[in-house]
């Protein structure tokens, strides 16, 4: 393994794990690079090595590793994952989150059962609480703000959605609790009231935009949205105060947060906006896992030598197998020298960042042995480096 | 360049959509670049205010606007615009309703970050409206763009993004957002559309495009092209390795052929036959989705502006 910038401090991931003042780990980073597999290896680690009582959430995990956790559906409920060491007296359970009945719940939760019936069955409910921007990101944390109410595990790791950008996940929660909380839908449902009382701009130009809302939209969805409000009406403040509650777990020091990143431009680069933005929110930073990390053990053959030897050999003819392998690891060589480059524009930005990078892997993890290899690479056993 | 190659992309505007962290916006500018190469008027539009494009070709941020930011060797040019859903709203409300000052005003409350983020899929309405705009926009009788290029929201989104009628049927049952997500959803539905996949030879990037399509397909959305991106040169052809022979191989060379030079060489070439095994039966599962695949070379110095022409003539290619 090429080793990035030799002062960045290294990620100690056992030390993370072993502390029984960690309580919530956040996987986030931009969607693509392998935010639910550290997440599950965590996990996995989590539960064996350091015998923690330990329960992953996921959003969207790929088919293939979901089934190897015993995750066969969404029920919202952890489900105790098989083939886990339990010698340590850890153990390792994980759920897919479900968006739509999470909201179903906290509905519930804030609520009359016939308050509850009447939002259920209203039409922008249905489409809001599953394709509502925003409302992946707010479930999960209100998922999150359940598990960690109950005190039941030692450590929650949590694979945040793939948003359109990482900071949706940090967003979103208050986004939606401003749009429950109502005072704009109010003042777009009431133009005509507040325009005679009070004539300014803002006022005047809000009748002007509701008219214009009902012409775009129709007058029927003004119509549900008003049904809406009034049937949420009760439930605003316990909305808002979810979400704050939620918020200031995420804030506290029990709460670390892992920048999972590729070493691709973009990613390491959305991985850069989250860590300014963490720093900003005063939210606990632990550290950066860069997946996806190529390197070479036979790396004191430089690859423009192995390209020059293999062009030699195939000029003889013979040998093609070795000048294929010098082409691949000349190739290797390469791509481990560009994935540096592009790592370093992060450490060069948050030189003080822990920092740890994860060999790629031949083949896709899926199933509780690659998982438990990707654990021991984010603690680099075997690495001398 | 002449119709023959023209021919091989014959929608006028070109959806490209693919899992985060394939390269659909490297694609996406690359086609847009072979597109304009053609001597086709070309634009290539960002929804995701990532700003994508200005950091690809290093320019300022993009704004509302379509500013030229390339000039293909053939005459033709291309255009980029970043599509903002706040200005492309006040844009719409101006065009029907005159708004002018109020409108300003409206985005100074926050109402209009209010009103796009309420209904859901207002949002796509007015970025896919947008699109179509500009895809069928003429001046004086002549189509301004002969291609635009949609560098579009991911594969896990594309489904909803494009299906507007869907999305906007459920809350806006008549009106004109109505009637123009019936516009897009037609021009969407037509030959003049194709949506093309972005994928690398890994299984989820693999999965998601194939369920990608079977979602376009069943909307009736004419999917085009499944682009494998980063695609590694086919070595190693005879699939063994081993000590012996790579030992003489290196001595031949001149060489070192101590142990650790040659495990090294070995466990990189086992790991890229593995790969390539995997790879290859990855290439078998997008073939039998039924689209023209077409791979785009791994460029082992990055992207910069030559490595972007150097792929858009690869697509032209193909």
């Amino acid at each position: 393994m090429v080793p990035l910038t030799e002062d960045t401090p290294r990620l100690d991931v056992d030390g993370l794990l072993a502390d029984p003042s960690t309580r919530i780990i956040v996987c986030c980073g931009a969607g693509g690079v392998g935010k639910t597999t550290t997440a599950a290896a965590l996990g996995v680690r989590a539960a064996e090595v350091h015998g923690r009582r330990t329960v992953v959430l996921t959003i969207d995990p790929a088919r293939r590793l979901a089934q190897s956790m015993g995750l066969s559906e969404l029920d919202n409920t952890p489900r105790q994952v098989k083939g886990i060491d339990a010698e340590n007296g850890g153990e390792l359970h994980a759920m897919m989150l479900d968006m739509k009945r999470t909201f179903d719940e906290v509905v519930q939760q804030h609520t009359t059962p016939q308050r509850a019936a009447e939002i259920f069955a209203n039409p922008f409910y249905q489409a809001m609480s599953s394709t509502f921007s925003g409302t992946q990101e707010y479930m999960a944390m209100e998922k999150l703000g359940q598990l960690r109410a109950t005190d039941e595990w030692d450590l929650i790791v949590v694979d945040t959605p793939p948003s359109r950008s990482a900071l949706d996940f940090l967003d979103a929660p208050a986004r939606l609790s401003r749009f429950l909380d109502g005072r704009m839908l109010r003042l777009l449902l009431a133009p005509a009231r507040s325009g005679k009382s009070m004539f300014s701009l803002v006022t005047a130009s809000f009748g002007l935009f509701s008219r214009a809302v009902q012409k775009v939209l129709g007058a029927q969805l003004l119509t549900d949205l008003s049904g809406f409000v009034s049937a949420l009406d009760s439930m605003f403040g316990g909305f808002r105060h979810r979400a704050d509650e939620t918020y200031r777990i995420l804030q506290d020091p029990q709460t670390a947060f892992l920048l999972v990143a590729a070493p691709e431009r973009d990613a390491v680069r959305e991985a850069a906006y989250f860590a300014e933005r963490l720093v900003a929110e005063r939210m606990p930073l632990a550290g950066l896992v860069l997946n996806r990390m190529h390197g070479s053990t036979a790396g004191e053959l430089s690859a423009a030598r192995s390209e020059q030897a293999a062009a030699a050999l195939a000029a003889t003819g013979e040998q093609t197998m070795t000048a294929d392998a010098l082409l691949v690891h000349a190739a290797l060589m390469r791509q481990a020298e560009r994935e540096v480059r592009v790592a370093e524009t992060f450490t060069d930005s948050f030189p003080a960042v822990p920092t740890v990078s994860v060999t790629a892997q031949p083949a896709d993890v899926h199933d509780v042995d690659g998982l438990r290899t990707i654990g021991a690479l984010l603690v680099r056993l075997g690495d001398e480096a | 360049m002449g119709e023959h190659v023209s021919s091989n992309w014959p929608a006028r505007l070109h959806v490209v959509t693919g899992k985060g962290g394939t390269g659909k916006t490297t694609v996406a500018a690359a086609l847009a670049l072979g597109l304009a190469a053609t001597g086709r008027r070309t634009l290539l539009v960002e929804v995701e205010s990532r700003q994508g494009i200005a950091q690809l070709f290093e320019v300022e941020p993009l704004p509302y606007q379509e500013l030229r930011i390339a000039q293909a060797p053939g005459g033709g040019e291309v255009r980029a615009l970043a599509i903002d859903p706040e200005e492309a709203l006040l844009e719409y409300l101006d065009m029907f309703y005159h708004l002018g000052a109020a409108g300003r005003a409206l985005r100074k409350v926050g109402a209009i970050d209010f009103a796009t983020t309420i209904a859901p899929g207002l949002r796509d309405v007015l970025l896919t409206g947008k699109v179509k705009e500009a895809t069928t926009r003429s001046q004086d009788g002549k189509r301004v763009y002969d291609a635009v290029v949609l560098d579009a929201p991911p594969t896990g989104r594309i489904g909803r993004f494009l299906n507007v009628t869907a999305e906007t049927a459920k809350l806006a049952k008549v009106g004109p957002i109505k009637n123009q997500s019936e516009g897009v959803s037609s021009l969407l539905r037509s030959p003049i559309t194709a949506v093309h996949v972005v994928t690398l030879l890994e299984e989820m990037p693999v999965q998601e495009t194939l369920d990608a399509i079977a979602e376009l397909k069943a909307l009736n959305i004419s999917v085009g092209r499944i682009i494998v991106n980063n695609a590694r040169p086919a070595l190693l052809a005879g699939g063994k390795v081993t000590k012996a022979e790579l030992k003489r191989g290196l001595a031949e060379a001149g060489l070192p052929t101590d142990p650790t030079t040659v495990n090294g060489l070995a466990t990189e070439a086992k790991a890229y036959l593995t790969r390539r095994e995997l790879e290859e039966s990855l290439r078998g599962e997008l073939a039998e989705a039924g689209q023209p695949v077409i791979e785009l070379p791994l460029l082992p110095g990055g992207i910069d502006r030559a490595a972007l022409d150097e792929l858009a003539s690869s697509l032209m290619r193909a």
